[in-house]
């Protein structure tokens, strides 16, 4: 392209069609050719216009480093000593740390596992109630008002991700209601990306992850090709785990 | 039409009786909340609170829509009750706001099962954090 090729108002057209892109084309006042992909404000529905969605970087997440557990769980008052009774393996856990070993080379990976939050949820197949079910913009959720606690979607999650409440709890976090008999897994934080606009925050896990200085956790909007998740998920490789289930889970990895 | 002048008569008497023996126990002390005055007058609030919370509650866990009015957060933080000690009370306390009318209207809600029933806001750690 000719590099003198200015436009009569002092701007090239590159300039032109980068300030356009970033602004979203307006035409007409209400009418916009493209959206720009951003937050919602507080008081209007979750859209399909968004996709939430996580990319994870197994070559930087430390072995033994369990910054993103430890988020989870304070974040949503998890494990705060309610659940007495319950063996480790009852206790509710949204996002867990696994170690893989490729038994061939003895090469080892570590990698965060939580909800996928599928584009085909089995969960949601299988509730009776309608009370798994998938947010517009794809997160995959427990409505807890109408969960009878039969746990269909425990087994139907190829990933096990979801946990049971066997006993009473008494210190729920104000954000994340959670309660005896009811089914629960990861939220991608939910509480915090329907903050409004200005004020919304990367779940807590891939904040805690940032924040340890590994930044193995990019957490942002599939469907904007602008965000740092796009670029990144189109520069590199990645993969989901299980893709033979044609689930389409919302969070990919790198390095497996 | 001395017959329905008799039976009005009738329905007059039962009536009053019913009112003496409601005057008889003692109303609930509903505690204050803490703002100047409530996101609704409290007449209608009375009356509609659980309609609100449940329309509410749908709109918060289907649409992601988290205004504040009806936020049953909100209400939990401007009703709260304290202690001696100055310790909100939880729903298992029978001062707790919540309980200071179900209890006299004998009428059980299961909220508090999943829901914290004292404020507990947390700091924020960050702010914008995240670059979507």
């Amino acid at each position: 392209m000719n590099k003198k090729e200015n436009s009569s108002n002092g701007l090239s057209r590159r300039q032109f069609l980068g300030t356009s892109a970033a602004a979203g084309m307006t035409i007409a006042p209400g009418i916009s050719l493209m959206s720009v992909a951003e937050a919602k404000p507080l008081d209007t529905a979750v859209s399909s216009d968004q996709r939430w969605g996580m990319l994870i970087d197994t070559n930087k997440c430390a072995k033994g480093c369990t910054s993103c557990v430890d988020a989870c769980n304070t974040e949503n008052g998890l494990n705060t000593g309610d659940e007495q009774l319950s063996r480790q393996g009852q206790k509710a856990q949204w996002i867990r740390k696994v170690d893989l070993r490729d038994k061939t080379t003895g090469h080892e990976v570590s990698l965060p596992l939580m909800c996928q939050h599928c584009e085909n949820p089995p969960c949601v197949d299988v509730c009776p109630t309608g009370a798994s079910f998938k947010r517009e913009d794809g997160v995959v959720l427990v409505d807890k008002h109408t969960c009878i606690g039969c746990r269909y979607c425990m087994m139907a999650c190829p990933y096990k991700a979801r946990s049971f409440i066997h006993e009473e709890l008494l210190n729920q976090v104000e954000d994340v209601p959670r309660g005896k008999g009811t089914v629960e897994s990861c939220t991608l934080c939910v509480h915090r990306i329907d903050e409004d606009t200005n004020k919304q925050r990367d779940p807590a896990c891939a904040e805690a992850c940032n924040t340890a200085g590994h930044k193995a956790m990019i957490f942002g909007d599939l469907k904007d090709a602008n965000s740092e998740l796009s670029k990144q998920l189109k520069k590199h490789s990645s993969k989901a785990i299980r893709a033979d289930l044609k689930l389409n889970p919302g969070v990919r990895y790198r390095g497996i | 039409m001395k017959y329905l002048r008799m039976m009005l008569a009738m329905l007059t008497v039962v009536l009053l009786s019913s009112t003496t023996v409601l005057a008889d126990v003692p109303s609930p002390t509903i505690p204050k909340g803490n703002a100047e005055k409530c996101v609704l007058p409290t007449d209608e609030m009375r009356v509609n609170h659980m309609e609100k919370i449940l329309h509410q509650r749908d709109k918060t866990m289907h649409d992601g829509v988290r205004t504040e009015q009806f936020s049953f957060k909100k209400c939990i933080n401007c009703h709260v009750v304290k202690d001696e000690a100055g310790k909100a009370v939880s729903y298992k306390d029978e001062r707790h706001f919540c309980n200071s009318c179900h209890t006299y209207a004998a009428v059980k809600i299961d909220c508090f099962d999943c829901h914290a029933s004292t404020p507990n806001s947390r700091k924020k750690t960050s702010a914008a954090g995240g670059k979507h």
